[in-house]
């Protein structure tokens, strides 16, 4: 399937097939600088975010000549440094038993796909995981998770269609450490930020799991779809304030979607990201690396601006337009 | 706290205050912010190009009428250029012309809303137009998607296709029509899975599927948060089955929508419907005319003056809202609007609809799903004094305690709603800092080039005209 990863590839290709004939050099003036930063926006990041990537990438290659793989490279360096700082592990932090985990995020985003696919990674380092099925809201999502659970031999915990989800949770907790289990997922229904009384469901959620155990939750992901745009910044801000997430999980890295709004949000936010899905089969599941993300985000359309932009030049009218450039 | 977008650009809009023709300079200014919100709507970056492109060759050299400012002239000219970018004013509604059953198909990205749409459009059909409609899932991808969609049928009321395990799309797709035919439906909705644009094998699927049915609508279905890659997803499923329609789900979120505009622009096909709620009522129809502030920050006048008119007791909602802009908002007032939420959804959704206020939306909070939390502050209200009721800030322990038992309720209950109210008083003392009569006089520039049947203009005054 082509996706995040052959792309990253193809791009990686692309380049060292370039550098092998590394011959053809773009001017970087205020238009080529433009261009790329359009292209940044057509990632995602937003024009805010977009801007001030370029501003760094300006400082040292503006007036210069350069090849489609520098241009590449030092973007791609450019967005790791801001991603650099948020590209945290997710640790299984072993004193807890269990180590609870509430997942959250709006509305088809992949909580529930995701939580499968991390049963399965524990599963595979020989961790006990139980999941709790906390969407009682929306028609068959029990039935899902318990496909799940099938799929990756973790037990699920599931009440009636419409009954109280805190309840459930609170019950997970006891049935995992009775069981002595590692690890509790907690699927919780899909929700819009902006409506008050779902997300003061989730707050009671946390509030009664508490009862059992004040420590919990050990961690709060929240799950963003790569496909969303600007609004992931809402959904984090809100997310954030009223339920205290930990971490970030970005899903469908797969599509077509380059993500680039994960930049605006560690600009922004500085939550760490831990992992991101790449498909919708159990091992589609990938520790997030600043490196990776930063290439696949340039990657293909990267690289292709940047030899758009090399090749659609005249390398003379480039040698003319050196001499007369400051410095 | 503020959507600062709308502020700037209204103005940018109430800066231009020469009279005469446009200026170039003036209209690049303005085009500057345009850009830049429609960007922040999430409208696709060669959408926004064009239309950027074309609106200033459309208001450079313009006249500017003496009755208004030049600001409100290319406001008018922007949001006239949006409305028809979006497809031009009043809704498009669904083509069921075709022989009984009449296919459906659904199609779009995975966790785009397929399912829930699809039950949605069923129990429209049914309420609306009596249509019996038959629910038959092709997704045999998503663990219980086709569980998903047969519990979504009982509750709807309407029939669902048998499942059959391991059967495929294509197979699944010519059973619901015969079925279709069989048993007298008149519609045959078919929800697919969700796939990747990019994913061949899967969108060859999904042509086959439509080859053996030939959908009478083949529906995108789309979020209302997607990004940039609206462009890809819309032209690829454009390409391979070509979309009769699209659906806008979550537009109940504060999400501005601009995947709408690109959704137009890319595939050419009328946006239809948009989904406002999880709930199977929460559907309803796509007006261009009310997007299109939303896209550029400036809010839903006419879907607020609109409903306001169709719903709302008039005097009383125009004196409420003289004093939510003049910053004095009393229990009184509350408790007014209390009264009309039921008719008119939540305060926050008639917040959403002014502009700049879709952040505002997250402070209040959306109160539409509980109703019993207004009837309880109906009840605490009415067992305050009068002076309680102008003065909020007199009521101290001693009184709360009173007020708390007269209203069979609890002390913390009391002071729940004078925090929720306090915070209301300060966002509405902030609007009216924030300087409404530029707002205003920007909407009614908006207004009066803005739906069919020719609303009144003058921003909030229209709302007890009609
Ligand atoms: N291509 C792709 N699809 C994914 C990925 N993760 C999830 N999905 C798909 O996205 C759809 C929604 O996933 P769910 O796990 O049901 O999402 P959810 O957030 O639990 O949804 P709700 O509970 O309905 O809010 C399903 O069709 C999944 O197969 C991913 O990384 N790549
Ligand atoms: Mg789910």
């Amino acid at each position: 399937m082509a996706g995040f990863f052959s792309r990253l590839k193809q791009g990686l290709t692309r380049s060292t097939q370039k550098l092998n004939a590394a011959l053809t050099h773009r001017y970087l003036d205020e238009t080529a600088l433009e261009e790329l930063e359009d292209e940044l926006i057509a990632a995602d990041l937003g024009p805010a975010v977009a801007g001030r990537v370029i501003d760094g990438f300006r400082s040292s290659r503006f007036g210069r000549n350069v090849t489609t793989e520098e241009i590449q490279e030092a973007l791609a360096a450019e967005i790791a440094h801001v991603l650099s700082p948020v590209a945290v592990p997710f640790e299984l932090k072993p004193e807890h038993k269990p180590h609870v985990v509430l997942v959250v995020g709006v509305n088809g985003v992949g909580k529930t796909t995701t939580i499968g696919k991390m049963a399965k990674w524990f599963r595979d380092q020989g961790r006990s995981v139980m999941m709790v099925a906390g969407d009682t809201f929306r028609a068959a999502a029990v039935e899902q998770l318990q496909v799940w659970g099938e799929r990756t031999g973790a037990p699920v915990i599931a009440g009636k269609p419409g009954g109280d989800a805190a309840g459930l949770a609170f019950e997970g907790i006891k049935r995992a450490r009775e069981a002595g289990t590692d690890l509790l997922f907690v699927d919780t229904a899909g929700r819009l930020h902006n409506k008050g009384a779902l997300m003061e469901e989730l707050a009671k959620i946390i509030r009664v799991m508490r009862k059992f155990d004040e420590t919990a939750p050990h961690s709060v992901l929240l799950v963003l779809d790569a496909t969303t745009g600007q609004n992931a910044m809402e959904q984090v801000r809100v997310f954030r304030e009223l339920v205290n997430v930990t971490g970030l999980i970005v899903t469908k890295l797969d599509g077509s979607a380059r993500g680039g709004i994960v930049v605006a949000l560690a600009d922004a936010f500085k939550l760490p990201v831990h992992l991101v899905g790449v498909g919708e089969q159990v091992e589609d599941l990938r520790p997030f690396s600043a490196q990776d993300y930063a290439r696949g985000l340039v990657g293909q359309s990267g690289g292709d601006l940047a030899n758009r932009l090399v090749e659609g030049s005249d390398p003379e009218a480039g040698q003319e337009e050196r001499g007369s450039a400051p410095g | 706290m503020f959507d600062t977008l709308s502020g700037k650009l209204s103005g940018v809009f109430e800066g231009l205050s020469k009279r005469g023709r446009l200026s170039e300079a003036d209209v690049a200014e303005a085009m500057r912010e345009v850009r830049l919100a429609m960007l922040d709507a999430d409208v696709a970056l060669p959408v926004v190009r064009d239309f950027v492109n074309k609106v200033k060759e459309n208001s450079v050299g313009s006249e500017v009428l003496e009755s208004i400012s030049p600001g409100q002239a290319v406001a008018k000219i922007v949001n006239d250029a949006l409305i028809e970018a979006l497809g031009g004013a009043g809704n498009v509604p669904l083509n069921l012309a075709a022989a009984a059953p009449v296919p459906v198909l659904m199609v779009g990205l995975q966790g785009s809303g397929k399912t829930t749409t699809s039950g949605k459009i069923a129990l429209r059909l049914l309420t609306r137009e009596r249509k019996r409609v038959l629910l038959a899932s092709l997704d045999v991808q998503r663990p219980a998607a086709q569980l998903q969609l047969q519990q979504l049928a009982e509750r709807v009321g309407v029939g669902s296709l048998p499942i059959v395990a391991g059967q495929q799309p294509v197979e699944i797709a010519r059973r619901a029509l015969e079925t279709g035919r069989r048993e007298g439906y008149d519609v045959v909705i078919l929800d697919t899975a969700g796939r990747l644009s990019i994913d061949e094998a899967l969108m060859q699927e999904v042509r086959e599927v439509r080859d053996a049915t030939n959908p009478a609508e083949t529906l995108l279905v789309v979020d209302a948060m997607t990004g940039q890659d609206a462009v890809n997803t819309a032209q690829r499923f454009n390409e391979a089955v070509g979309i009769t329609g699209v659906v806008m789900t979550r537009m109940d979120g504060d999400a501005r929508g601009g995947a709408a505009l690109s959704m137009r622009a890319i595939t050419g096909a009328p946006i239809k419907l948009v989904g406002l709620g999880e709930k199977l009522e929460a559907l309803d129809d796509f007006y261009p005319e009310r997007v299109a502030g939303r896209i550029l920050g400036l809010g839903d006048i006419a879907g607020l003056v609109e409903k306001a008119s169709e719903t709302l007791d008039h005097e009383e909602s125009e004196r409420v809202a003289k004093k939510m802009m003049s910053g004095k908002f009393d229990l009184d007032d509350y408790a007014s609007q209390l009264r009309q939420i039921g008719k008119m959804g939540s305060i926050s959704g008639i917040l959403g609809m002014l502009p700049g206020m879709g952040k505002l939306k997250d402070k209040l909070g959306d109160q539409e799903l509980d109703t019993t939390i207004f009837k309880r502050h109906q009840a605490i209200i009415s067992s305050m004094t009068k002076n309680e009721r102008k003065t909020p800030s007199i009521i101290k322990a001693s009184r709360k305690k009173r007020i708390a038992a007269g209203s069979g309720t609890t002390v913390q209950e009391v002071n729940k709603l004078l925090k929720q109210f306090d915070d209301m008083s300060t966002v509405m003392k902030r609007i009216s800092k924030m300087g409404l009569g530029g707002m205003k006089q920007m909407l009614s520039g908006l207004m009066s080039g803005g739906g069919p049947g020719g609303r009144p203009g003058g921003g909030f005054g229209g709302m007890n005209r009609r």
